[in-house]
C-alpha cells in the first residue's frame, strides 16, 4: 500500500513537473496502449504479474526504450528469450509507451556520444568487458542458457542502454565500472567495428575469429593443394 | 568461382604442355667437358667459410635462447632466438649443400668398362688448407649442434615443479583491489554486475591471484551451510581461472527477471563450463570437473572488501583432487 501511494505520488509529481503538456498527453496515450498490449504480463498498472513479467516501477524510460525500439517487447510468451526484431510499434507509439513507463519512475534514456569517445579505449574496454560473450567483432554468440545478440544493428543509444540495464542474461555495468567517457568509447568501437569492419582478407567468415578461419584454410586450401598436386604430378608407371 | 575455374584450367594446360614437352624432347646434347667434381668440392673456401660463420651464428642464436630462458623467460625473445638459430643453421646447410650438388644439368658419358678408378688416396690427399677449412666447418657444426642441443634440453627445467603454480596469495585479511590497484568498494558494485579483482600487493601473474567478484540479489543465494557467511551484501568472489582448462572465466550471466530466465552463473568462454554463483560455484554445465574455488569475503570498516580466509580449493585446471 505504501509503495502504491509512493508510486502514485511519484506519478503525480512527475505529471505536475512535466514541462510540456505533450509529455503528459504521451503518457496517458501510452497508458491506454500499455493496458491493451502489455498488461497481460506487466499488469494494467505496470506492477508486474507474478511469474509472467517483472514490475516496471523504476524501470524508467531507459529500459522501455531499449526493449521497444529493439523489438524485444512485446514478447510472444513470457518464457522465451527476447531477441531483436522489427519493432511492433510505430515511433510515435514507442514515444508514448516510453513516456508512460518513465512516469512510473526510473532512469532516463542515457546520453551517449560516440564521437566524444576513443576507438582504441573502446576496443580495450570492449575486449575486457564485452567480448567474452559478444566476440571482439560484436558478432554475438552463445552463453549457456541463452544466445548473445550480434551488435550489427545496435544504435549508440541502445548500446548505452544495454550496458546500464543488463537485459536478459547480460550483467549490468554501473557508472563506477564504465563511466560516461568509457561508454562513449565503447559505442564508438562497436559502431565502427560492426558498420565498417576491416575485412582486409576479403571474405569475413562471419567475423567468428581465427578458428573458423583456420578450418577454412585447412579444408579449402588443403583441398586446392591436393587438386593442384594431382593435376601437375606424374603417376609413376 | 570463376577464378578457381581459371586456375584449374591453367593447371590442366600446364600438364598438357609438360606432357607435350616430353614427347618432343630433343635428343640429349653431347656432354660438355666434364669438370672434376672434386675440384668444386675442395676449392670453394668462401662457401665453406660462409657456412661455418652461419653455423656459428646459429650456435649464437641457440645460446641466446638458453640465456633468454634463464634470464628473462620472455616468450617473444625465446621465439626470436630459436628462430634465428634454426634459420642461420638452415641457411648454412643450404649454402654448403649448394656447393656439394652442382646445379648444372649435364649428361656424363660413362665409358664401359671404366678405365681406371682413382685411388682412395687421391681423394683423401687434399691441399692442407682444405683440411683446415673442413676442421673449421666441422667445428662450427659441432658447436651449432651442441648449442641447439642445449637449447632443446634447457627448457626441460619447465617440466619440474613450478613453485608459483597453485600457490594462492589469498589469506585472511588480504584486501581486494581492481586492475588499477584501487581498493574494491562494496557499495560501488551494483547488483548484477561483476569485475576482476586481485590481492593487494601480491603478484598478479600467479594463477591463484585473480578473482571474479559478482554481486547478486541476496534473495537468490543458496549456499551450503558452511558458506553462509562467505558473501557480503550479495557480493561473492570466485577464482577467475576455470577448473577445466585454465581459461579466464570472463562471462557472467545474470537474469533481469529470475522467474522466466536462467539463474546467475559464471561461464568460461572456452568450453562453456558454467558455475552456479548462488551455490558455491558448483558446475551446472560443461566439461569442468570440479567447482570454481570460492574466496570468503568480509567487509572492511572503510567499506572495502577483504578475504576472510584462504581460497576454498586449489586454483586452476586439475584432474580430480590435487594437493599443492
Amino acid at each position: 500500500m505504501r509503495r502504491a501511494s509512493l508510486a502514485a505520488t511519484a506519478l503525480l509529481v512527475a505529471l505536475a513537473l512535466a514541462p510540456a503538456p505533450a509529455v503528459a498527453d504521451d503518457a496517458s496515450a501510452g497508458h491506454a496502449l500499455f493496458v491493451e498490449r502489455c498488461s497481460t504480463c506487466h499488469g494494467s498498472d505496470g506492477r508486474g504479474v507474478d511469474g509472467r513479467g517483472p514490475s516496471l516501477i523504476g524501470a524508467g524510460a531507459m529500459a522501455a526504450h531499449f526493449y521497444l525500439s529493439t523489438g524485444r517487447m512485446p514478447l510472444q510468451s513470457p518464457d522465451i528469450e527476447p531477441v531483436r526484431s522489427t519493432p511492433s510499434f510505430t515511433d510515435a507509439q514507442i514515444r508514448e509507451l516510453v513516456a508512460y513507463i518513465a512516469s512510473l519512475g526510473g532512469p532516463p534514456i542515457p546520453q551517449v556520444n560516440p564521437g566524444a569517445g576513443s576507438y582504441t579505449e573502446g576496443r580495450d574496454l570492449f575486449s575486457l568487458n564485452c567480448a567474452g560473450c559478444h566476440q571482439i567483432s560484436g558478432a554475438g554468440g552463445v552463453v549457456t542458457g541463452g544466445t548473445v545478440p550480434s551488435l550489427d544493428e545496435s544504435t549508440p543509444t541502445q548500446i548505452a542502454e544495454a550496458v546500464r540495464i543488463g537485459p536478459y542474461l547480460m550483467p549490468r555495468f554501473g557508472e563506477d565500472q564504465i563511466d560516461q567517457h568509457e561508454l562513449d568509447s565503447i559505442a564508438n568501437y562497436v559502431v565502427a567495428t560492426t558498420r565498417h569492419p576491416d575485412d582486409a582478407g576479403g571474405l569475413a567468415l562471419g567475423h567468428l575469429g581465427p578458428i573458423p578461419e583456420g578450418m577454412v584454410a585447412w579444408f579449402v586450401a588443403m583441398g586446392a593443394l591436393l587438386v593442384a598436386a594431382r593435376l601437375t604430378g606424374k603417376r609413376a608407371s | 568461382m570463376k577464378r578457381l575455374a581459371r586456375a584449374v584450367l591453367a593447371l590442366v594446360t600446364l600438364r598438357m604442355l609438360r606432357r607435350g614437352g616430353h614427347k618432343h624432347a630433343p635428343p640429349a646434347e653431347p656432354p660438355p667437358e666434364a669438370e672434376d667434381p672434386r675440384a668444386e668440392l675442395t676449392s670453394d673456401p668462401a662457401r665453406e667459410l660462409a657456412a661455418a660463420v652461419l653455423a656459428l651464428g646459429g650456435a649464437a642464436g641457440a645460446l641466446a635462447f638458453v640465456a633468454a630462458y634463464l634470464l628473462s623467460g620472455d616468450t617473444q625473445l625465446l621465439g626470436l632466438a630459436a628462430g634465428a638459430a634454426c634459420v642461420l643453421l638452415g641457411v648454412g646447410m643450404i649454402v654448403l649443400s649448394a656447393g656439394l650438388a652442382g646445379q648444372d644439368r649435364a649428361v656424363e658419358e660413362r665409358p664401359l668398362p671404366q678405365p681406371e678408378v682413382p685411388a682412395a688416396g687421391e681423394l683423401v690427399t687434399a691441399p692442407a688448407d682444405a683440411i683446415t677449412r673442413k676442421k673449421l666447418l666441422a667445428g662450427a657444426a659441432g658447436i651449432a649442434g651442441a648449442s641447439i642441443g642445449a637449447a632443446l634440453i634447457v627448457p626441460a627445467a619447465s617440466l619440474g615443479p613450478a613453485p608459483a603454480l597453485g600457490r594462492s596469495p589469498w589469506a585472511d585479511g588480504r584486501q581486494l583491489v581492481d586492475e588499477n590497484g584501487e581498493p574494491v568498494m562494496a557499495d560501488a558494485i551494483e547488483t548484477g554486475s561483476f569485475l576482476t579483482a586481485y590481492p593487494r600487493g601480491a603478484d598478479r601473474d600467479i594463477l591463484g591471484s585473480p578473482v571474479v567478484v559478482v554481486r547478486i540479489d541476496p534473495a537468490m543465494l543458496n549456499p551450503p551451510p558452511d558458506r553462509r557467511d562467505w558473501s557480503v551484501q550479495g557480493i561473492l568472489a570466485f577464482s577467475k581461472i576455470c577448473t577445466h582448462a585454465g581459461c579466464a572465466v570472463a562471462m557472467l550471466r545474470y537474469p533481469l527477471y529470475r522467474p522466466t530466465e536462467p539463474g546467475p552463473a559464471l561461464v568460461c568462454p572456452c568450453h562453456y563450463s558454467t558455475f552456479d554463483v548462488t551455490r558455491a560455484g558448483e558446475v551446472l554445465f560443461g566439461p569442468a570437473g570440479r567447482s570454481l574455488p570460492q574466496l570468503p569475503l568480509r567487509r572492511r570498516s572503510d567499506g572495502g572488501l577483504e578475504a576472510a580466509g584462504p581460497m576454498s580449493d586449489a586454483v586452476g585446471p586439475a584432474q580430480g583432487r590435487v594437493d599443492w
